[in-house]
Order: C-alpha cells, then sequence, then structure tokens
C-alpha cells in the first residue's frame, strides 16, 4: 500500500515539476523584451555565459582535437591510408564531439553558474523584492540568461570544433607528417555542409535549449536554502549531460541512423 | 506583532499578491490584487513599497543604481532626474555618501537603510515592513525606529510594520495587533495592549517564557522518556 502510494505521489509530483517547467519555459521565450534595455541585458549575459565560457572551450577542442589527429594517424597509419586524418577529425569533430563535449562543458561551466546566481538571488529575497516593485523577474532576471544560453551554445560548438580541426592538423601534419593538401582535401571532398555542418549545430541548438532551460529552472525553483542550492546545481550538471548524451543519441539516429 | 513562525511574514506576502490566498480577499484602496492580471498587479505593486528582512538589495548593482532601479522600470524619467531622486532618498536615510558603494561593502543596518531608500523611491502609498530591526545593533535600531516614524508622517504612509520587538514596534505604532494560531488575539492601541485582560496578549507583551504559548514544543511525559527503551 505504501509502496502505491509513494509511486503515486513521485509521479505527481513529476508531472507537476515537467508542467511547471513548460510553462517557466514558454514565459522565459517570450519574456524577452524586444527593446534597447532588453538588448543591453541579453548583451550583458552573453559576455558572462558565452564569452567567460570560450577559454575552457578553446583549451579544450584543441587537446580533443590532438588527441583526434595522434590517435586517427596511429590507426590509420596502419593501413598506409594516413592522409584520411583530416577526414576523421573532421567529422568525428562537427558531427558528434563539437556539439556534445560543447553541451557537456557549457553545463558545467555555465549551467552551474547560472543555477547557482538564480538560486541565491531566490534565497536573499532579491526575486521577490522585484517582484514586489512590479518587475517581473521572468523578464528581467531569467528570458535574457535564457536567450544568452540558447545563443552562445551553437556558436560555442562551432568554434570548438573548428579549434579542434586545427588541433589535429597539429599533431598530424606538423609533427607526424601527414602532407597538408591531403589533410584538407580530403576533409573537403567528403564533410557536407548540409549533412554534417548543419546536422551538427541542429544538434548543438537543441542542446543549447535543454541545458539552459534545466539549468534556470533549476535555479527558479529550488528550495532557498544552501542545501537546496547545493542539490539544484548537481541536479543541473547531472540533468543537463544526461538529457545531453540521451538526446544526442536520438538524433544521431535520426541524422545518420538509416531509419 | 506575534510569536516566529505563526505566519506575519506570510500575511505581507499575501497583502502583496505573492501568496495566493485559499480563502478570504485581500483589498487594497478597495481594489483584490488577486482578481488583477499579470500586468496590473505590476503596475498596483508599483504603489507598495516593501521593506525585506534580509534588506534584499541587487548584489551586482552599487547602493545609487539599487534605488534607480524602481525609477528605471517604471518612469521614463531623464537621467539627471533620477540622479535627484536617488540622492533625495538616500539623503532622507543619511546615506548620501554611500552612493557608490555595493551592497557587499554595508552594514546590516546600512543595508536595511539603503532597502528603505528603495522602497520609497517611487513614493509609495502603502509600505510594508517585514522584521526591520531583527540582528541590529541599538544605534541601528533607534536609527531605523526613528526613520520608519518620521517617513511614515512626512510622505503621509500607511506603513504596516511585522515585528517581535514589542517595545521598539510599541514606540511607533498608532494601532496594534497582535496574532497568535492562525487568529488575531488582540488589537488596539499600545497603551490598551498594555492593560489587556487576555493571559495570551499579556504573555507576549511581556516576554514571559511560559504561559499559554508553552516553553516546551509538545512531547511525552519527561519521566518515562528518560525512563524508557526506545530511543
Amino acid at each position: 500500500m505504501e509502496f502505491i502510494r509513494r509511486t503515486g505521489r513521485t509521479s505527481m509530483e513529476f508531472a507537476a515539476s515537467l508542467g511547471r517547467s513548460g510553462v517557466f519555459l514558454l514565459r522565459a521565450v517570450f519574456g524577452l523584451a524586444l527593446s534597447l534595455n532588453g538588448l543591453k541585458l541579453l548583451v550583458a549575459q552573453m559576455y558572462r555565459i558565452g564569452v567567460l565560457s570560450l577559454i575552457i572551450i578553446v583549451v579544450s577542442g584543441l587537446f580533443i582535437g590532438m588527441v583526434l589527429g595522434l590517435q586517427g594517424y596511429s590507426i590509420l597509419v596502419d593501413y598506409g591510408s594516413e592522409q584520411a586524418v583530416g577526414q576523421m577529425v573532421a567529422l568525428t569533430l562537427v558531427r558528434e564531439l563539437g556539439p556534445v563535449v560543447t553541451a557537456l562543458l557549457f553545463a558545467g561551466r555555465a549551467g552551474s553558474a547560472l543555477t547557482a546566481e538564480i538560486g541565491l538571488m531566490k534565497a536573499t529575497e532579491q526575486l521577490s523584492s522585484m517582484e514586489m516593485m512590479g518587475v517581473d523577474p521572468l523578464r528581467r532576471v531569467i528570458a535574457p540568461r535564457f536567450w544568452a544560453g540558447f545563443i552562445s551554445m551553437p556558436l560555442l560548438a562551432v568554434i570548438f570544433s573548428a579549434v579542434g580541426i586545427f588541433g589535429g592538423m597539429l599533431v598530424s601534419v606538423d609533427w607526424l607528417g601527414v602532407f597538408e593538401g591531403a589533410y584538407w582535401s580530403n576533409m573537403q571532398s567528403s564533410v557536407e555542409f548540409e549533412g554534417d555542418v548543419v546536422n551538427g549545430i541542429v544538434k548543438s541548438v537543441v542542446f543549447g535549449l535543454v541545458c539552459t532551460w534545466i539549468a534556470i529552472y533549476q535555479g527558479y525553483d529550488l528550495v532557498p536554502t544552501s542545501q537546496g542550492i547545493s542539490i539544484a546545481t548537481t541536479k543541473t550538471v547531472v540533468y543537463s549531460s544526461l538529457s545531453v548524451l540521451g538526446l544526442d543519441f536520438l538524433l544521431t539516429a535520426v541524422m545518420f541512423g538509416s531509419i | 506583532m506575534g510569536p516566529s513562525g505563526i505566519g506575519k511574514t506570510t500575511l505581507l506576502k499575501l497583502i502583496g499578491n505573492q501568496l495566493k490566498a485559499s480563502s478570504g480577499r485581500v483589498l487594497i484602496g478597495g481594489q483584490d490584487l488577486s482578481k488583477l492580471n499579470r500586468k496590473e498587479l505590476f503596475e498596483a505593486r508599483a504603489k507598495m513599497g516593501m521593506l525585506f528582512q534580509s534588506g534584499a538589495l541587487f548584489s551586482d548593482l552599487s547602493v545609487f543604481e539599487n534605488i534607480a532601479f524602481p525609477l528605471r522600470a517604471h518612469t521614463a524619467l531623464p537621467n539627471d532626474m533620477i540622479r535627484d531622486i536617488v540622492l533625495m532618498k538616500l539623503h532622507a536615510v543619511g546615506l548620501r555618501g554611500a552612493r557608490d558603494l555595493m551592497p557587499s561593502e554595508l552594514s546590516g543596518g546600512m543595508t536595511r537603510r539603503v532597502a528603505l531608500a528603495r522602497a520609497i523611491a517611487l513614493d509609495p502609498k502603502l509600505i510594508m515592513y517585514d522584521e526591520p530591526f531583527a540582528g541590529q545593533d541599538p544605534i541601528a535600531m533607534g536609527v531605523l525606529v526613528q526613520l520608519i516614524r518620521l517617513l511614515n508622517d512626512a510622505l503621509g504612509l500607511t506603513s504596516i510594520l511585522v515585528s517581535h520587538d514589542i517595545a521598539e514596534a510599541m514606540s511607533i505604532a498608532d494601532h496594534c495587533i497582535i496574532i497568535a494560531d492562525g487568529r488575531v488575539i488582540g488589537a488596539g492601541s499600545p497603551a490598551e495592549l498594555k492593560s489587556h485582560e487576555s493571559p495570551l496578549v499579556k504573555q507576549f507583551v511581556n516576554g514571559l517564557p511560559d504561559g499559554p504559548v508553552p516553553f516546551h514544543f509538545p512531547a511525552g511525559e519527561y519521566r518515562n522518556d528518560l525512563l524508557g527503551d526506545t530511543p
């Protein structure tokens, strides 16, 4: 009996939370004020969420590209086809690693910060006082952050892939001696703009939506205590990572699988 | 006034319609805020000020910008006029010199004075204070007590003050209401409450540890508890 009751309560809480977060997302999406002031808020948040994430994205992209170049070379050289290393690095990055790793890093770097910031604003009654001043925190605080994350993610993913391709070239061409012309021309002939690049960007747009949504909702909905903030930031990173990996499989199946 | 945890802050939130009442109505100037849509509600709230227990200053804005915030949000005044208003409000709470400080650089008493200046920035008709004296040193407390009364009289405000600092609250109030157990147990002028008959009101006004509000949280028999085997 107790088991049934608990299952019922958990599923009802889950459904209620899903509904709340859905309404919350809609209000955040349409909440951005289309004015000079709204634009200023958006740019300020894009600087904090996007520009300040650049270092971790560029450095990770460089190293992942270098590792791909090294691994790709050592496998391909056995078959005498090390010229294809450029194609391999580019396809791996553009299709999979670019969007996915960027989203994971974004959840850890920017998502957790968003949750903690909004949560602390709630805990210190800043959101309440804004409401009492007749300013809607959804418009002033939440919407600019949502749009900033949503716009930043695809840009960061593109930068990640581009830096990674140069990292791969650094290792395979400059260090291991693959012919530079082969590196680029193999890439050029095999990477399709629509099939690969656009699909990769679509992935990162989806991840941007999901990661930012989770981060701001966890911050807005948390229990305003120090323990609540710690639980919510953890949830942000865990939920974002899991949804990114799960969604990536689904999207890959739809885009590249023959179903 | 009332003991901790009795719902005083909840009452203020009901007045500002941050919480929806499950029954009953709150009328402000004849207007039921719960009947308004989101936009109208935010417009109505611009006519109220609220001083939160923690001050609730925006930690990413300076003192000046904190007070300018409601002005920028609700009026289309030019910048030099906003500056004048902000400086006037800061002068009223004695902190004109602190305009460039960040909230993290302020003491507890100063934080609350800045929050007070922000609450009166739009010249509200109603201002609500949530525990304005909690955790203040004697000097800051004295300053706040005087300021609240002074602003009330000078600006012609309606002030609702929630507190359990009986002496301070009674020294400036015109009308006191004591709530406990979710209902009003005593109301009247401070003098009337001091000579009130009800034991509950007496216990509260005189700050006695035990009485109708028990000192002990409900528990089983003390002796049985100590001799019992169960943890």
